[in-house]
């Protein structure tokens, strides 16, 4: 059982996996890429731009891990710098004022965890990310197409729809974090991935995510050709709904204990 | 004349301990030993100086003395003292874990609510509690601070918040990680609402505690030496192999690289929030 959890986790991070870049040149057309923060820098770990959705623009934002030894050291192991944070929510408000929707692809293992990235306000970036995408006016879907890890993940995933795929992972904590921490020993990381509810069908039981996709073609045009069917739906559905920033406020607001509101 | 004195040191800690007063001492009182200065202060100095050592040094503070501390004498009414966590991934050892917070705290959870008066003006404030499991926010911290936040919107109310924090609550899992989505759009309705939300940051404020309400403050002061970050220092030199820069996430290296206001001294709290809240009622 525990060992089921944490071959998910090992999955979940194989490099072989496509990474964000790959679904975003196989479910839209015509991406161009738009870099840098205006603040400070520019993070390869995270690629956005806008895109079409068949003749629609979209807002396309993805962490991306890379594939070879070499990219994979230049995309920061796909663990985002506050520049890329804040770049995201630089598309994002870019997004809003063309009435774009938004769509994310998530695969991290985390923030990126650094002196600089502490120095320039990684907790900062998270925050504003988590704050401002609360009341975007347009409609926001996030896919988890890999590693979910903790706020670095959640920071592009405040949505009003969040998708995961089935061998992907969600996570407050990494299982080796988790288990170095409570039992100072993190070989135990099978024990701990059980213990956290990580895998797609928990987050989905949890209410955390709203719908589980296959990936029993993963990579293959099908399966990007059904996710591709799938955004264009949900963001129809999605624009046509007149109170959409409640809805994605009460989408949060009812997880974990829901206490007895105060009348006004 | 008043915005002058942020310019000045807070205390003898920012002047480097030089000026600390000799320790006055009774034979066989309690003493609790400093961390910076290492002496032994008697228990009823510090007690008489809101814990804080001669040199500059903070000790950790319960909740409710830091309410008690910043509240108008009397007027601090609780809301929210129900909520608490349940076990909702039946994770091992948690359920143990919070018996024993409860225990140790005295708390139900590891955030205390509720509103006051400070220097007359009426606030929310919440003060998280060390004592429970070193503040970790999980489902129960999550739905206190959104309540009170909306609670605050619905009474037009500014919102004062004591962190402490080493992050969410991993027993809870991805319920916890969703509180830091929950808390920051309930912070951001009442930013919109124009209402002031003023947090204070004390030793530790860590994870994604940080990486949320922390961190989402009109005015975000600190207390001085307070460890203030996203990821841990230890975790931050094993990750990267590297030594940290001498005082790496203390409250003074953050806010020379702008992301605090103020450092306020626990001695100065009181009458910065009155401040503060006196500039902002209108």
């Amino acid at each position: 059982m525990s060992q089921d959890a944490y071959r998910k986790v090992r999955l979940a991070r194989d490099n072989g996996r496509p990474t964000g870049v790959d679904y975003i040149k196989n479910i839209f057309q015509d991406f161009v890429e738009f870099h840098g923060d205006r603040r400070f820098g520019d993070d390869a770990a995270v690629v956005g731009g806008i895109a079409l959705l068949n003749d629609s623009p979209v807002t396309v934002i993805a962490t991306e891990k890379g594939h070879s030894v070499k990219e994979r050291a230049m995309r920061g192991f796909g663990a985002p710098s506050p520049e890329g944070y804040r770049k995201a929510l630089r598309l994002m408000k870019q997004a809003e004022k063309f009435g774009r929707p938004i769509v994310c692809f998530v695969d991290t293992s985390g923030a990126q965890c650094g002196i600089g990235a502490e120095e320039r306000g990684q907790g900062q970036a998270i925050a504003e990310n988590l704050m401002e995408m609360s009341t975007l006016c347009v409609p926001v879907i996030s896919i988890l197409i890999g590693e979910g890890g903790s706020g670095g993940a959640l920071a592009l995933a405040v949505a009003d729809r969040v998708w995961m795929l089935r061998g992907a992972v969600y996570s407050v904590i990494s299982p080796e974090g988790c288990a170095s921490i409570l039992w100072k020993d993190s070989a135990r990381a099978p024990e701990a991935a059980s213990c956290l509810k990580l895998t797609a069908e928990d987050a989905k039981a949890l209410g955390v995510v709203d719908r589980v996709l296959s990936e029993k073609d993963l990579g293959e045009s099908e399966f990007y050709d059904r996710i591709r069917t799938l955004l264009e739906k949900e963001i129809r559905k999605l624009s046509a709904e007149p109170e959409l920033i409640q809805k994605r406020y009460d989408r949060f607001r009812k997880m974990g204990i829901r206490g007895k509101e105060e009348k006004p | 004349m008043a915005l002058l004195n942020f310019l000045k040191p807070k205390n003898q800690l920012e002047e480097g301990g030089r000026t600390a007063a000799p320790v006055q001492r009774d034979e066989g009182e309690p003493e609790k030993n400093c961390p910076n200065c290492h002496k032994d202060i008697p228990l009823s100095r510090l007690w008489a100086n809101q814990l804080v050592c001669p040199c500059g040094y903070h000790f950790r503070m319960k909740a409710r003395q830091r309410i008690h501390m910043a509240a108008d004498k009397g007027t601090f009414a609780e809301l929210y003292p129900e909520i608490k966590s349940g076990d909702p991934l039946e994770f091992p050892g948690y359920q143990e874990k919070l018996d024993t917070a409860c225990a140790a705290s005295g708390e139900g959870e590891a955030v205390v609510c509720g509103t006051a008066q400070i220097g007359g003006y009426g606030c929310c404030i919440f003060a998280m509690e060390a004592y429970f499991m070193m503040g970790s926010m999980g489902s129960a911290v999550g739905e206190k601070i959104t309540l009170l936040f909306e609670y605050a919107i619905a009474h037009h109310l500014p919102v004062i918040g004591y962190i402490v924090s080493g992050g969410a609550r991993m027993q809870e899992g991805l319920l916890s990680l969703m509180q830091m989505a929950k808390t920051s759009a309930a912070v951001k309705r009442h930013s919109d609402a124009g209402l002031l939300y003023i947090a204070v940051l004390t030793n530790p404020t860590t994870g994604g505690v940080t990486a949320s309400f922390a961190m989402e403050a009109d005015i975000i002061l600190a207390e001085p030496g307070a460890t203030i970050g996203f990821a841990g220092p230890r975790v931050i030199e094993q990750t990267t192999g590297k030594s940290l820069p001498k005082g790496f996430q203390k409250a003074e290296f953050v806010q020379q690289h702008g992301f605090i206001d103020a450092i306020a001294g626990r001695r100065e709290q009181k009458k910065l929030f009155e401040q503060l809240l006196r500039m902002h009622a209108h």
